[in-house]
């Protein structure tokens, strides 16, 4: 029999809010048209929420999420880094929507029996959906806690199958400046598409998350439609967004931001207090939504607070030289 | 006489229009936040907004002298004055606002000598700060011959402060290119008129 030790973070069961909760809630506040629509329909018991997206069918993972409460599903979807579409933290929620999402394929390639070109829904098919409810803590710091829909990412990879020679996972963003105005700025130092990795064992870890979804519906464009990597114990630029390949490679790739700035960013890039970035201290970190006159600082956790599942990746590293 | 109080009202009423003018950046962002409407993260924001708006109107003073030559009408050094320490206002508000609503008055130390765009940008302010101080008439009058040479400190405040909007970029510089090129345009045409060395802060022309 197999014994799970419940890690500290997580919380029973019972002690996680409903997504349900947070859908009436907002249903509550698009008010009284909503809920008179719905009367005035027979055989329509709840109002349909007015969120954009299909609705997922997914089970709760509690063991993997957080207790904290998620950030409002606005600001979710409207202070976004996506700098595809910009680099302003609206830029993404207006512009995202020149992307088409449908159909999407993911390009398979490297040290694996199993390449090719998948279909977003063949790729992701055989997978039962979870919802994992995350921190999510920037570079910038700020923080936000976010429920996400998808698979994890160990499961998806095992189907692949990569080979002994596979010692690093490569992701890349879609490339299409004809959609992505941010790409076509003459004055950006990125050279597109934006691209991440992980080491093998990082990958499979169980926290690395394939999101789809957000608050039980498909992921809006600007959270990184339709597929997403999440690892939210390294800081957010890692969980690459709108993926189209996944290479497994003998070699450590680059990223995208380690490829600008090597003295600020680094491979690993995990979240850690302990190591300062030339910008921003990464002692702190305001948690969104925050105030005016009452900023919501706390302090940033090492492995932003994963440390019990992720520590063992890293033993005797220094991880102020492999930041 | 009749002209002269005309003249009089009409300098009045340009001075109003501009102190109303330069205060709609600050107007704009007290009733976004009065009315909640500066997202997630409004201490970044509100941070933002002042940062920028102090660094237009730095432009903007410089922007006044080229206006004189170029329309021929002295009547805008009126202004100048009044922009400057708007600029200067700005400016400090955006200090106020990164220290209480960003940093939190935590991490001083490492925050203002660890971080080289926070360097650019304090060393801008710590120029502009002398010029606010000698800005009355009075300290025109006492600092005489000085004034002038000191006031050149504006270059490089704003050289500095762009040094500070380029240094936080993340990735894409595009408005900092813009500000560039408006920037060393009016350095340019000044530096053709007058001369490099009327450009020297501190240095008797
Ligand atoms: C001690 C002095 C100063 C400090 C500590 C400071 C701090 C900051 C900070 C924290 C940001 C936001 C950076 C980011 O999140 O990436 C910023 C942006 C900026 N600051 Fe300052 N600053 C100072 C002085 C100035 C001065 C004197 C000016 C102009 C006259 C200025 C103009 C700007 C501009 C234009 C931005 C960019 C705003 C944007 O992103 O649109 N700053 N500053």
């Amino acid at each position: 029999m197999f014994i799970k030790q419940r890690p500290s973070w997580s919380v029973p069961e019972s002690e996680v809010t409903p997504e349900s909760v947070y859908l009436n809630r907002r249903k509550f506040m698009t008010g009284a048209i909503a809920s008179a629509a719905a009367l005035s329909i027979p055989g329509l018991v709840r109002a349909e929420d007015t969120r954009p997206g299909t609705v997922l069918d997914y089970k709760a993972a509690p063991q993997f999420s957080t207790d904290e409460k998620p950030a409002p599903y606005d600001a979710i979807t409207t202070y976004n880094n996506f700098y595809e579409f910009g680099t302003g933290k609206q830029d993404p929620s207006r512009y995202a929507s020149e992307m088409s999402v449908d159909p999407w394929s993911v390009e398979v390639e490297g040290e694996c029996a199993n390449p090719g070109k998948y279909a977003l829904e063949g790729l992701l098919k055989p997978h039962q959906y979870q919802e994992r409810i995350y921190r999510l803590r920037c570079v910038e710091a700020w923080s936000m806690v976010i429920p996400w829909v998808g698979v994890p990412l160990a499961e998806v990879i095992k189907r692949l199958e990569p080979n002994s020679d596979a010692k690093f996972v490569y992701f890349e963003t879609l490339n299409a400046p004809e959609q992505m105005r941010g790409q076509r700025s003459l004055f950006s130092t990125i050279d597109w598409p934006y691209r991440e990795g992980l080491r093998m064992d990082e990958a499979m870890n169980e926290l690395s998350f394939l999101a789809v979804g957000l608050y039980g519906k498909t992921l809006p464009n600007q959270n990184g439609a339709p597929i997403r990597l999440v690892v939210p114990w390294k800081y957010g630029f890692k969980s690459i967004k709108s993926i189209v390949r996944i290479r497994f490679m003998k070699e450590q790739p680059k990223s995208s931001w380690e490829m600008i700035a090597p003295s600020e960013y680094g491979f690993y890039a995990n979240v850690n207090p302990e190591v300062d970035h030339p910008r921003w201290s990464q002692k702190m970190e305001r948690r969104l939504p925050s105030g005016v006159f009452r900023p919501n600082w706390i302090e940033t956790e090492k492995f932003n607070g994963y440390g019990e599942q992720v520590a063992g990746l890293y033993k005797g590293m220094d991880l102020s030289r492999y930041y | 006489m009749a002209s002269a109080v005309t003249n009089k009202w009409r300098g009045i009423a340009g001075k109003c229009l501009v102190f109303g003018l330069a205060l709609l950046p600050l107007g704009f962002l007290v009733a976004d936040i009065i009315n909640a409407n500066l997202g997630p993260d409004p201490g970044q924001v509100i941070t933002e907004a002042l940062g920028i708006a102090a660094f237009q109107l730095l432009l903007v003073t410089l922007a006044i002298t080229p206006l004189k030559k170029v329309t021929g009408w002295s009547g805008w050094l009126r202004y100048r004055r009044m922009l400057g320490l708007f600029a200067f206002f700005y400016a400090a508000l955006h200090l106020l606002a990164f220290l209480q609503l960003i940093l939190g008055w935590m991490d001083l130390w490492a925050t203002f000598t660890k971080r080289p765009y926070i360097i650019a940008g304090a060393a801008a302010f710590l120029a502009m700060v002398p010029l606010a101080i000698t800005s009355t008439r009075r300290m025109m009058k006492r600092t005489g011959r000085w004034w002038k040479p000191l006031h050149r400190l504006i270059y490089p405040a704003a050289i500095l402060a762009w040094v500070h909007f380029l240094w936080q970029a993340r990735s894409d510089i595009t408005e900092m290119v813009v500000y560039a090129v408006i920037l060393a345009g009016l350095l340019v045409v000044r530096a053709r008129w007058f001369g490099v060395s009327s450009l020297v802060p501190l240095k008797r022309t």
